[in-house]
């Protein structure tokens, strides 16, 4: 099942949202980069639209639902039999979707004339994580590594919405989730083991209340320092935006300077097997973050020729 | 020519409310075989039965239905009538008018024609009712009691001073249970062992009861009154005849640091063992898995050191069978792995413990010595947090159910804790406040007021190691806003669940389980001890959640039950059982098949006719139920129910369809 072979036939629809456009243009770059790379075939939702989040399931859940129904029927049109979305908000939203309509068939019929679109069921909503490490498999994914993290110490950030809420079937454990931490072991990282992996980073709240954010993110900080990690990363364009953005403000507050790159597992993963830093945004991110990786390469360079 | 009774009751207002009783009654008198038809306000009140009886002598009645509540309420009421009126006892019938009638319908008129429909019914049967007879059975005079803790032993000693023989058969190397595990109990502070060893020397002691510890049982055949039951006792390595208890082996053992079970893990024990000091029998056992003679053939020392010669490497499982009149469950309960909790670090933290280990660090010969220590480095914890519901009350994660006794042993925790350690502060979350025995209440206030333990209503969020302590975060939903803690210890008051096997051991024994996994009674209010099993009863923890109390109120109770059982000169049996006409059956086993309490047997069955011996279906009428699903089953129409033949359940079809308009 894990043979090369099949993985050069994957063929998945490709759910960007609004984040990767803009502010998280770096998420879909380097995603984009590491599915081809794996031979992974990424087909975007043709005319997708807001998968609903935030502003949509506040105001209105049917609405937030027939949003999500119109995006997965859209995504079956294109022959996929999954649907994979970076942003952990947008997943969440499809796969929310997907899970009421798979609950309440008589509501999808209405879902979906709200939507506008033909929808059959049956669709699977995956964050690209569980695609690599679920469907696509990390020994395989071993074998086409070419450079190590080699031994990166790494606080791995899932925020709350990759695994959650709690009543809809996760591919990981909602409070003490372990395969972003796998999938770092994988890449030679050293994943620390600290206590904020799943604590709120304030969300939309960047926004309307940055004090309120920068204190979340101030704790999730020093922590994540208290473990001794020396990066973040993230599966979700909200966290990795408070935790960078909003870092040296959290700092300054504390009289503290943490420098801690916040990187998109993506981005990681691409560095490993071999892409160019560009294709993989990694300059955009705020907290510099090109040279944190270069030392550590550097390093494994050192002690390779130091063991010969 | 039958005549046919009948009998509506108004059950004061709760059928008269939507059904016109009179009504029914005279349209049920212009029924087929009906002599007679009445209506009373209470037909099973005194004067209501004698009004039946009255009726049947007067109008020369041969069968009677009583139209009325559920038969499981009052089948034997009436059937009483039947049989002090002279008639065969089973000559009568009920028709739910009530639970499956009036409780349901609204409207008058409907539940009116709905309740003439199934009386004509209940009437149409009765007129092809026929006498039916008890069959006797001999009783077996021993009881069999699962599980040594304080419930069997008090079924044990109940029962055996009642002058009957008990075997009581216990899983681990000594009787006492959970409760020999407790340091207090609640809400006396009774010394747990102090109140509990005297029972076991007394059990120990009795010449009625035979201990089989380090047993289980593995065979169960027959039926009340006859149980065959086949008990492995695992191979002890030390003969109990020899052993004097004397300590020398396990004090020389080289392998000390195995995980006691008894301490929960939180001490060591040796490979030979007793696991605890006032062990019943006092004679240790040897965990092969563990012990370097069966590893790797090495040591030997507990054989050198043995003064009487007990220590046997050889001895092997022994295979006890014995028949038993009656069987005890009480098998306890397991307590829920915390692991489960990822906001609770998962069972990784090792400053986070279980009630139960709690428990085991109070007692003077627990693993600390009475000291509350930190597992993690051995330090004096000050700071104590209590998270009660952890595993109850949370559909998420473990059971929708109250555990029942964590509320008040948490208070107890938290008292003992202060008067180990003055200075220590115990913090209590909690959801609510079950406290709902005797003295229970005062105890909890106790707790609050002499004992200074802080109650915070709410839940705890996340726990996780911070430097040498957990951080613990929750919510305090009275004063409002978040709580933050950092705790030297943490104890999660785990949920009671159900023992590991318990499903295993219900299907050994044919007794249900309920959808949480404990052993299902035969009824929730008037049959708590019962089982659906004839001759099998539950006592403790094994039925559900239960104190210690509750748990020796139950035992007793199923000890009346068995003595009672005992005391019977014969067993009688129902008669309404199924019934295999030989001549009819094909021998195709598909009763046999269907058949869910394994009452059917193939037998041998010379037929003369056609001169050969075939192989026919022949009911056990003593495991037999009467649910009908071989009668249902059989293609030939051999096999009937009696009291519910084809012949009268055809009758009553024809009755409703004669009633309803077409």
């Amino acid at each position: 099942m894990d043979s090369p072979e099949r993985h050069t036939q994957m063929r998945v629809a490709y759910y960007p949202g609004c984040s990767l456009e803009g502010t998280a243009i770096e998420f879909d770059q380097s995603c984009r980069a590491m599915c081809e790379a794996l031979g992974i075939e990424l087909v975007e939702v043709p005319d997708w639209n807001c998968c609903g989040a935030s502003s949509a399931h506040f105001v209105n859940h049917d609405l937030a639902v027939a949003l999500g129904a119109r995006n997965l029927g859209l995504a079956q049109r294109t022959g996929a039999d999954q649907v994979t979305a970076p942003c952990a908000a947008c997943y969440a939203r499809l796969k929310f979707s997907e899970y009421k309509l798979h609950e309440d068939p008589e509501r999808l019929g209405q879902m979906l004339e709200r939507g506008g679109v033909d929808y059959k069921g049956g669709l699977r909503v995956s964050s690209p994580l569980e695609l690599l490490v679920r469907d696509y498999g990390l020994e395989a994914l071993k074998e086409k590594l070419v450079q190590s993290l080699n031994g990166l110490k790494v606080a791995c950030y899932y925020g709350c919405l990759l695994v959650r809420p709690t009543e809809m079937p996760s591919f990981d454990d909602p409070e003490n989730p372990r395969s972003l931490d796998s999938l770092m072991e994988t890449l030679g990282a050293e994943p620390v083991d600290w206590a904020y992996r799943v604590e709120c980073c304030g969300g939309g709240l960047a926004l309307g209340r940055a004090d309120i954010v920068r204190k979340l993110i101030g704790d999730i900080l020093d922590n994540a320092v208290e473990a001794g990690a020396e990066c973040f990363v993230v599966a979700c364009p909200l966290c990795q935006g408070n935790l960078d953005w909003r870092q040296t403000e959290a700092g300054s507050q504390r009289g503290k300077q943490y420098n801690l790159p916040v990187y998109y597992y993506t981005q990681l993963v691409g560095w490993c097997l071999g892409l160019p830093p560009q294709r993989l945004g990694i300059e955009k991110l705020l907290t510099p973050a090109t040279t944190l990786l270069e030392r550590k390469v550097s390093g494994l360079v050192s002690q390779v020729s130091e063991g010969v | 020519m039958p005549r046919v009774g009948v009998f509506v009751c108004q059950c004061g207002t709760n059928i008269a409310k939507s059904v016109d009783c009179a009504k029914v009654a005279e349209e049920a008198a212009k029924l087929p075989y009906v002599a007679h038809a009445a209506t009373y306000v209470y037909m099973c009140s005194s004067a209501g039965q004698q009004m039946i009886e009255d009726a049947i002598r007067e109008h020369n009645l041969s069968a009677i239905v009583v139209s009325a509540c559920t038969p499981q309420m009052h089948q034997k009421t009436f059937e009483g009538c039947t049989e002090r009126s002279g008639l065969n006892r089973y000559m009568s019938t009920m028709a739910n008018i009530r639970e499956q009638c009036s409780y349901v319908h609204k409207d008058p008129e409907l539940a009116t024609q709905k309740a003439l429909e199934l009386t004509a019914m209940a009437a149409a049967k009765a007129a092809r009712d026929e006498p039916l007879f008890q069959s006797e059975a001999p009783i077996n005079r021993k009881a069999l009691i699962v599980g040594g803790g304080v419930a069997g032993i008090q079924a044990a000693l109940d029962i055996a001073e009642a002058g009957y023989e008990v075997t009581v058969v216990e899983k681990t190397p000594s009787i006492g249970g959970r409760m020999s595990q407790f340091d207090k109990t609640f809400p006396t502070l009774d010394c747990s062992a102090c109140i509990l060893t005297p029972k076991m020397v007394e059990a120990y002691q009795n010449p009625n009861i035979r201990l089989l510890t380090y047993a289980e049982v593995e065979q169960v055949g027959g039926f009340v009154g006859n149980f065959e039951v086949k008990i492995r006792k695992h191979a002890r390595s030390v003969d109990e005849e020899k052993c004097t208890g004397c300590g020398s082996c396990w004090e020389k053992c080289p392998q000390k640091k195995i995980p006691s079970e008894y301490d929960e893990q939180l001490g060591p024990r040796t490979a030979i063992y007793v696991p605890f000091p006032q062990a019943v029998p006092l004679v240790p056992v040897i965990d092969r898995e563990n012990c370097l003679k069966f590893l790797k053939d090495r040591c030997g020392v507990c054989q050198k050191v043995c003064p009487a010669n007990a220590v046997d490497y050889t001895q092997e499982d022994e295979i006890i069978e014995d028949t038993f009149g009656a069987i005890v469950v009480a098998t306890g309960f397991d307590v829920w792995d915390h692991s489960d909790y990822g906001e609770y670090g998962a069972g990784q933290i090792p400053d986070v413990i279980s009630g139960i280990q709690f428990e085991r660090m109070l007692n003077l010969s627990g693993p600390t010595h009475g000291k509350v220590l930190r597992p993690s480095d051995g330090k004096e914890a000050k700071t104590v947090v209590f998270v009660q519901c952890a595993g109850s009350r949370d559909d998420q994660h473990g059971y929708p159910y109250c555990s029942k006794v964590c509320c008040m042993y948490t208070a107890k925790h938290a008292i003992l804790l202060r008067e180990k350690a003055p200075d220590a502060q115990a913090y209590i979350f909690y959801i609510d406040i079950r406290a709902t025995g005797k003295g229970y209440e005062e105890f909890i206030r106790d707790a609050q007021r002499k004992y200074g333990a802080q109650y915070i209503r709410g839940r705890v969020s996340r726990m996780f190691r911070q430097g040498d302590k957990v951080r613990v975060f929750g919510v305090d939903t009275l004063g409002g806003g978040q709580v933050k803690i950092d705790a030297d210890l943490v104890v999660l008051a785990t949920a009671i669940e159900p023992r590991h096997d318990a499903k295993a051991l219900s299907q050994l024994l044919g007794i249900g389980c309920d959808n949480n996994g404990f052993f299902n009674e035969a009824h929730p209010k008037l049959a708590p001890v019962d089982t659906m099993s004839a001759g099998i009863y539950i006592a403790g923890a094994a039925q559900f959640a239960r104190d210690i109390p509750d748990t020796v109120a139950m035992a007793s109770a199923t000890a009346a039950k068995v003595v009672g059982l005992f005391s019977k000169e014969k067993l009688l049996s129902e008669p309404s059982v199924a019934n295999c006409d030989v001549n009819l059956c094909s021998g195709c086993r598909a009763c046999y098949v269907t058949c869910p309490y394994d009452a059917i047997e193939m037998t041998e069955h010379d037929d003369r006719a056609a001169r050969m011996t075939r192989m026919v279906a022949c009911v056990n009428e003593n495991l037999c139920h009467g649910c009908g699903a071989c009668s249902g089953a059989c293609r030939s129409g051999a096999m009937t129910l009696r009291a519910f033949t084809d012949n009268q359940i055809e009758a009553q079809v024809e009755a409703l369809c004669e009633l309803v308009p077409a």
